[in-house]
């Protein structure tokens, strides 16, 4: 007689391997990017409104220690997000040239590293200017 | 000197007289050049007959000795006892399937899977062939890797996503549909395109990445997955662009 058995699946299946953790970190890294945006929208609001009295507390909240530790917790996950996700590209877009594979780290560097970059870099000089 | 032992916490599960599983344990004797499964065969040979698992090849080739040591999928003819030695290993099914018997998983479902995304050679003509189809070592090299894939389904005990949704085609049947893709003799790309386009085809992963991990044969199915999400969505738009059914 079959009486197949059907069996729960780990409840801590996240937390098991390397690869497990590192995923989950890196969707909860969408978390600081999120929070992120509900302060970039706050402040662009705050900005709207074009008052110097609003600024100025804008500007105080933004030295504030706990803003920039946030900041830089937001900026940490976003470049480590990135990074993992630049370190993928080669398995996502394999390329080859007849029949050896191009060196992953040329896939990554070439659609990942390189673009990003250039365009920190404009960024950076757009800001400096 | 009393020959060493190792300690094996096996999974039973017996359909027709136990109600829910357990587990029974086994002192083996421990060899260092011994696989778990030469271990279990030990124990069936000499203890207890009515254990029941699959295996054939005893060499990583047949694909049926897959269970979850210590909770990680394993091809048990590849795990040595040396590697757990002297601390007790304990084995199951492996996970993400039902139990027919004891280490016997039921199959039925991941079958009907794999041959819904027709994992074989499609041509537009099919009367018997006058030449045989010539390929480069360069068209075989585009598909060689996936077409490693041995059946053994650890890359679905792998996967949290068949938890959640159980109808997802999985890693294996999506590595072997983007497989024959590949293949420049193959003409079904269209036949697969909308199995594999649904939700529970390729959209079903969230690059979790540990099937890739456990696989014994290095397919890379979570890469093949990947790649199968933008051929796709390529797919996709040249059907959108045009409308007329070029493709
Ligand atoms: S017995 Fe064939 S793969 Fe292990």
């Amino acid at each position: 007689m079959r009486r197949p058995l059907v069996r729960p699946y780990p409840k801590d299946w996240f937390l098991r391997t390397g690869a497990y953790r590192l995923f989950m970190l890196r969707e909860l890294t969408s978390v600081c990017i999120a929070g992120y945006l509900v302060f970039m929208l706050w402040w662009l609001y705050q900005l709207g409104k074009g008052d110097t009295e609003s600024f100025r507390s804008l500007l105080s909240i933004a030295k504030h220690p706990v803003s920039i530790g946030l900041h830089t917790i937001a900026l940490i996950a976003a470049a480590w997000h990135s990074i993992t996700w630049f370190n993928l590209t080669p398995l996502v877009m394999p390329m080859r040239i007849g029949e050896d594979r191009v060196p992953n780290v040329v896939i990554a560097i070439a659609m990942g590293y390189g673009p990003w970059l250039v365009v920190s870099g404009f960024v950076l000089w757009a800001t400096l200017h | 000197m009393p020959e060493p032992t190792i300690t094996l916490d096996v999974f039973r599960y017996r359909p027709d007289e136990d109600e829910r599983s357990t587990f029974q344990s086994y002192d083996v004797p421990y060899h260092e050049h011994w696989v778990i499964l030469d271990a279990l065969n030990w124990i069936k040979d000499h203890v207890d007959g009515t254990l029941s698992y699959r295996w054939s090849c005893r060499m990583g080739v047949c694909g049926s000795c897959g269970m979850m040591i210590n909770g990680d999928p394993k091809l048990t003819c590849a795990a040595f006892l040396k590697d757990y030695f002297p601390a007790t290993i304990r084995i199951e099914p492996l996970a993400n399937f039902p139990v027919e018997r004891d280490l016997v998983i039921v199959m039925d479902d991941f079958m009907s899977k794999l041959t819904s995304v027709k994992p074989w050679m499609i041509r537009d003509d099919t009367s018997p062939m006058e030449e045989e189809l010539l390929q480069s070592p360069s068209q075989l090299a585009a598909y060689k890797q996936f077409s490693m894939c041995i059946n053994c389904l650890l890359c679905y005990a792998a996967c949290p996503e068949l938890d959640s949704d159980p109808d997802f085609l999985g890693p294996a049947a999506i590595a072997l549909a983007h497989r024959y893709n590949l293949d420049s003799r193959d003409q079904g790309t269209a036949e697969r395109q909308d199995i594999l386009g649904a939700e529970e085809g390729v959209w079903g992963c969230a690059f979790i990445g540990e099937c890739t991990e456990v696989c014994p044969k290095n397919v890379d199915p979570a890469g093949a997955i990947q790649q199968a999400k933008v051929a796709v969505t390529k797919d996709w738009y040249k059907r959108m662009l045009l409308p007329w059914g070029k493709r």
